[in-house]
């Protein structure tokens, strides 16, 4: 799960890691209201979406005094932002936040992120801030400094000192970036984050370090135990189709192309999009119906699918193990009885009674193509995307 | 042959009073596995429908029966703990079923793993499978062969099943099959498995499922070549057409900042001398003409 730059800017101010005075604005008047409480002249209006890149979209300002902000405000404000992140169709802002502008003498980089190899957490810093990591990790990997966090233990004062000093930060910098960065990994230790960065994280030229940006993600599985996260969630940023299936416990993400999937298992439903691929289609989705593939599941996977109007034809792809492949096949058929549709959908079922789910298929009402194989399942699904029924 | 796993192997089930532990205990007794225990806190002293004692403490499990190996079918949020208490008993190993672990409570797990003796597979997995001996996990039995020559290493559920009956379509029997698991900590790794099978001399070929995300797919190609892995190896990596920035299903299947495209990972393993697929549907066939060509040469 993902939140805005000023819910984490929130949790990173209770911390005790110094973030710019600043205020939230759901509406033109509010960020108004929110320039004269803080009673400074120079502030930053920055657009609150889940994606990087405001800055370059135009969604992030300088502003100096009420005009400019007034200005600014009305500008970005229900602006479409496109960056590279939200893809060609952009993202609409309703959410601001105006915060007091700092005086920046240097721009440095921060984050926290888990190292699949070696099953631990990695704390790095860079001094080149404001640039994308992944360009500096890959033109310049010598420049991100990493210290790797024990197993049951936290990041050291030695660890942040060690980083703050190669950071080539001296005399009082230090002490503020060492209590800044074990500030932060308790953040996003106590709230499971997965992700965490600071880009830019600022020294000012009054020596303090602030965290001029925040982006955190949270680790799905650890939500259980975060409620006053889970309450973070806008679910505005996120596609409807993606969080209706998400309320019927079902794993849908939905892409470009024109032929709707539904699978049982991530891996098949993945291997099922790259074959589509492979036979000339392009994948509308992704969505794993999970180990229960019954009447219910399936009926509200064929709503989800079918609500994207580019789906030309349906692939059902299940392999039965524990689940009966005709217990699928009788769900699908019941399925089709609450929800009506009118394209192609092609089944291909495999293993525990796959003969007998094939004969239910062929004698029921509905007309569907019954494939014999994945490989005769994609070609099919493909194929029926140009055909009517 | 085969490995991890095999007739003799003496299993305790963790959470075995549970919905999905108790029916999967079931199936297991009925494919052939030797359960010697159960375990759920608070039920000790009773016996589960299959006849099998339950202990309070799989301490207790493990010192009056002599189980080595141990199931977990425990909740997310209990799930690590069961784990350490696994390790802790002493067991060879354990297989972690549960799907929905917190990445937090699994670092303290992968230490605590790496300085015992204790191997696990898994969490997020399937489980593991040595045709005609020994089941230890929710895998359906039927669709694979025994006594065979071919071991499948998958981060996948269902993709592995495809995969199995791909290969039994072929004729081909399977050695040992194990499903390592979609999260981003796992207990056993690819290069772990390939090392054993690399060991294993009933073992010919070993098919391998990865999928987006991480870089072990790049790290046991790399691994291979140093090691003049010298058995036919047949890859197939899911999530081609997958969109960056986007956790796939799996909690570890996700291309971040560029890095774990499912491209990147069949370049890795192509320019180690890997036959890699294009096609999930490829696999068996792909396999059939890799031990063909072998036997002729």
């Amino acid at each position: 799960m993902k939140i805005h730059e000023y819910q984490g800017k929130e949790l990173f101010r209770n911390a005790g890691v110094t973030v710019p005075n600043g205020y939230p604005a759901f509406s033109v008047d509010e960020a108004m209201e929110a320039y004269q409480k803080l009673n400074t002249e120079k502030v930053v209006v920055k657009a609150q979406i889940h994606a990087g890149g405001r800055g370059k979209g135009g969604g992030v300002k300088l502003a100096n005094g009420t005009e400019e902000v007034q200005k600014y405000v009305n500008d970005i404000f229900g602006m479409n932002l496109i960056t590279h992140q939200t893809g060609p169709e952009g993202k609409n802002v309703q959410r601001l936040l105006i915060e007091e502008a700092s005086d920046i003498a240097r721009e440095l980089y921060a984050g926290i992120v888990l190292d699949r190899s070696s099953g631990k957490f990695v704390f790095m810093v860079s001094s080149e801030g404001g640039v994308e990591i992944e360009k500096i990790a890959a033109e310049s990997p010598e420049k991100i400094i990493k210290e790797w966090i024990e197993p049951n233990e936290d990041l050291k004062q030695f660890q942040a000192r060690k980083l703050a000093f190669a950071l080539g930060l001296s005399g009082v910098q230090i002490k503020h970036a060492v209590k800044t960065f074990l500030s932060l990994w308790k953040v996003f230790k106590f709230y499971d984050c997965s992700l965490m960065e600071i880009n830019p994280l600022v020294v000012t030229q009054s020596d303090e370090v602030i965290a001029l940006d925040s982006k955190i993600n949270f680790d799905d599985n650890a939500l259980f135990r975060h409620k006053d996260i889970q309450e973070m969630r806008d679910l505005s940023e996120e596609e409807p189709s993606e969080v209706e299936a998400d309320s019927y416990n079902l794993n849908y993400i939905k892409l470009d192309g024109n032929v709707g999937c539904m699978v049982n298992g991530a891996g098949l439903a993945m291997g099922t999009m790259d074959i589509i691929k492979l036979y000339g289609g392009e994948p509308a989705n992704f969505l794993d119906v999970g180990g229960v593939a019954n009447a219910e599941t399936v009926a509200h996977g064929f709503k989800i699918i079918l609500s994207d109007p580019n789906v030309k034809s349906i692939l059902i792809n299940i392999f039965g193990g524990i689940v009966r492949c005709d217990r699928v096949a009788q769900g699908v058929i019941d399925a089709l009885a609450q929800v009506k549709v009118t394209i192609p959908v092609i089944i291909r079922l495999e293993g525990t009674n796959a003969i007998e789910a094939r004969n239910l298929l062929k004698n029921a009402e509905h007309d569907f193509i019954v494939a014999s194989s994945l490989a005769d399942a994609a070609e099919k699904a493909v194929k029926a995307t140009g055909e009517d029924i | 042959m085969s490995i991890l796993i095999n007739n003799e192997t003496k299993l305790v089930v963790q959470g075995i009073t549970g919905k999905e532990g108790a029916f999967h205990t079931q199936q297991m007794v009925e494919y052939g596995t030797q359960i010697v225990a159960g375990v759920t806190p608070g039920k000790g002293g009773q016996i589960d429908d299959n006849g099998i004692p339950i202990f309070n403490t799989l301490e207790s499990a493990v010192t009056e029966t002599g189980a080595n190996a141990s199931v977990i079918f425990v909740p997310p949020p209990f799930a690590a703990d069961a784990c350490l208490e696994a390790i802790d008993a002493g067991v060879d190993l354990i297989i972690c079923i549960t799907e929905g672990i917190p990445t937090m409570d699994m670092v303290p797990v992968k230490d605590a793993l790496d300085n015992s003796h204790t191997r696990m597979i898994g969490p997020n997995c399937p489980g593991i499978i040595t045709p005609g001996e020994c089941k230890i996990g929710i895998m359906p039995g039927f669709i694979h062969k025994p006594h065979g020559n071919v071991g499948v290493i998958s981060r996948s559920g269902t993709l592995t099943y495809e995969a199995v009956h791909q290969l039994t379509e072929q004729g081909i029997g399977q050695s040992t099959c194990i499903g390592i698991g979609g999260d981003p900590i796992i207990g056993t790794t690819f290069i772990d498995l390939l090392s054993l099978f690399k060991d294993d001399p009933h073992t010919e070929g070993v098919v391998m499922i990865g999928e987006i995300g991480g870089s072990a797919e790049e790290e046991a190609a790399q691994w291979m070549q140093n090691n003049n892995f010298d058995k036919s190896v047949v890859a197939f990596i899911a999530g081609q057409t997958a969109p960056p920035g986007r956790r796939m299903g799996h909690a570890g299947a996700i291309i971040a900042g560029g890095k774990g495209t499912a491209a990147d990972k069949m370049t890795s393993l192509r320019n180690a001398g890997i036959t890699v697929c294009d096609s999930p549907a490829e696999i068996g066939k792909t396999m059939a003409n890799s031990l063909q060509s072998k036997m002729t040469v």
